[in-house]
């Protein structure tokens, strides 16, 4: 699979750009130290150029240096929610869909109660409720976005189990357990990745618009959205860099990963279709 | 049908009752007491003590939920008392502006990609599908808020075409009261809309143009133009059922946005000023009308597609 998706030259790109977004992150600031705590109201609103090469903004945060510090969490919490998610809602679509009658009913339902309520309105409102940490939004945005891969995985699983090698299994006395986490998962493998790339874009727009909206982490934390929130304040006096890099970079990592998504799906299909 | 309507139906109400239980859990998690939170930090005892009383805080939970139920049933969303009015009254006050805006944003975003996802699916793969496509990712990849940005920047600072804030006035559906002002909003919410609809319409409209009865058609001789509005367009109508129904959250979350942003005086904004402002009454009131919203449109959405597509009534 790797090998075919290989020759997807945009899929290869997106990753290509993935990976310097990460570095850029995580291992940019070992080049381009600067300090995100501490406010200095003497270098504040200071246009790109000289030391500080994409500015400072209205605290007198090195902009470079709070770009690289502020995509850590949009990383860190898109790929941890993209997993947690994606493997809370295989398990509970394969559980329903082999189960099936009223059991299945009855987790769809859940699924749909959930559905009903839009993220962005649920999460204001716990940030009303509780401050908010990393591993507290990790935990909340998982539980608000598995119910995609459930449906789906539900879907894949009613017309699976229909299939010989799932009774075959079954008629050799495989236990339910067995079925699912042998036969069922790894058969819908390509549609969990597609759907877990597409999750990380979809948290990562999620938590800026969050933070954007004043409700997500509290300072000192630095964020892309909470940057661009601050910095819209200041769009009018024209200090258009403390605004576009940081909308550029959101939307850079979001083209991207579902980028990545998309290659990936047009490698799987192509594999059923070849099959 | 009969039997459809009647499952489809129990099971709204089975998500509904869902919602409303999860509304009642998030109110019960109120830091301190839901007196406090409402009465303020420094209220008296015998204070919190006629608040419990007066809404039933002191029977047992079960029953609380059913109080809360019968309330939400006889119309009763709850009471601001920061805005010192009922959550009801300020929804009913509001709605129209959103109705306005996501309205006319839902409707030139399917003029819009309806056509757009046919021309795709036909050129498929062509220079006009790959511009098509790569657009609407780019817009897809948004946060809608910096779409917003962009469009003031682009239209409001500098040039002045149109204004960064939309109507203020305080009447009903007072968003109309200045029509230049409802552009960027409208703009934003329409490009939102269009990337996440002709994604799905081109798919739509490609399965579409697999199909036998689209090749005996053009077997037939019908004109091409024929097979695009009597065959493919018409399945495209199908597939925006379905979407129109799914998309009410999209549609509502992005509301909120533009709402913060233009300073637009619509639901979204209250729920957006409640949370802000510790307001929790209304935070729960507008969580509960969205789920009705959504589940009202999923079902809609289900009970449209049976009529017109009678294989769905299994």
């Amino acid at each position: 699979m790797i090998g075919e998706f290989r020759h997807n030259r945009l899929g290869v790109a997106a990753v290509v750009l993935i990976v310097l977004l990460i570095a850029f992150c995580f291992l940019g600031p070992l080049i381009h130290p600067s300090d995100q705590v501490h406010a200095n109201i003497a270098i504040t609103n200071i246009g790109p150029g000289g030391s500080h090469l994409f500015g400072t903004d209205a605290n007198g945060y090195d902009i470079l240096g709070r770009l690289m510090v502020g995509g850590r969490d949009s990383l860190e919490i898109g790929v941890a929610v993209a997993l947690l998610a994606t493997l809370l809602g295989a398990l509970w679509g394969a559980i329903a869909g082999l189960t099936g009658g009223a059991l299945d009913a009855l987790m769809m339902r859940v699924v749909d109660t959930l559905l009903a309520l839009p993220a962005i309105f649920v999460l204001i409102y716990l940030a009303t409720v509780v401050q908010p940490t990393v591993p507290l939004l990790i935990a909340v945005i998982s539980l608000l976005s598995w119910l995609g891969p459930a449906r789906l995985i539900r879907g894949e699983t009613l017309s699976l189990r229909t299939r010989e090698f799932v009774e075959a299994a079954r008629a050799a006395g495989a236990s339910r357990t067995r079925i699912i986490v042998r036969h069922l998962l790894p058969n819908t493998v390509g549609t969990l990745v597609v759907n877990a790339t597409f999750q990380v874009a979809d948290a990562i727009i999620l938590l800026a618009t969050l933070s954007f909206l004043g409700f997500g982490l509290p300072p000192p934390a630095a964020t892309w959205g909470g940057m661009l929130s601050q910095g819209t304040t200041y769009l009018l006096d024209g200090y258009w860099w403390e605004v576009y890099p940081a909308g550029f970079l959101i939307m850079l990592t979001v083209i991207a990963f579902n980028l990545v998504g998309d290659a990936i799906r047009e490698t799987v299909d192509s594999r059923v279709r070849t099959r | 049908m009969r039997g459809f309507l009647l499952r489809r139906l129990a099971q709204a109400v089975v998500v509904l009752l869902g919602v409303t239980l999860i509304v009642f859990l998030l109110e019960r998690l109120t830091p301190g007491s839901l007196a406090h939170a409402i009465l303020g930090p420094r209220a008296s005892a015998q204070a919190v003590a006629a608040f419990n009383t007066a809404n039933g805080l002191e029977h047992p939970i079960v029953i609380q939920y059913l109080d809360f139920l019968g309330r939400l049933v006889r119309g009763n969303l709850g009471y601001s008392y920061r805005l010192n009015q009922s959550v009801g009254s300020l929804i009913a006050h509001q709605a129209p502006n959103d109705l306005i805006l996501v309205g006319l944003g839902l409707v030139f975003a399917l003029a819009i990609a309806l056509p757009l996802g046919i021309a795709q699916a036909v050129r498929r793969n062509r220079a006009v599908d790959q511009i098509a496509t790569g657009a609407a990712l780019a817009l897809y990849s948004m946060p809608s808020y910096w779409l917003a940005l962009l469009l003031i920047a682009a239209f409001s600072i500098g040039t002045h075409v149109f204004p960064p804030e939309a109507g203020q006035s305080g009447a009903t559906a007072g968003i109309l009261s200045d029509p230049k002002g409802l552009a960027l909003p409208v703009l934003t919410l329409t490009l939102v809309n269009v990337a996440w609809f002709s994604r799905y319409l081109r798919s739509a409209a490609i399965d579409t143009l697999a199909q036998d009865y689209v090749r005996l058609a053009r077997a037939k001789g019908l004109p091409e133009r024929l097979v695009l509005s009597r065959h493919v367009l018409r399945n495209s109508l199908l597939a925006v059922v379905t979407l129109l129904g799914l998309s009410v959250p999209m549609l509502l979350t992005a509301g909120l946005v533009v709402e913060y942003v233009f300073n637009i005086p619509g639901v979204g904004l209250s729920y957006y000023t409640a949370a802000a402002n510790a307001d929790y009454p209304v935070e729960l009131g507008v969580t509960v009308i969205v789920g009705l919203a959504t589940v009202l449109g999923s079902l809609l959405a289900d009970i449209s597609y049976a009529i017109l597509d009678p294989r769905v009534r299994r």
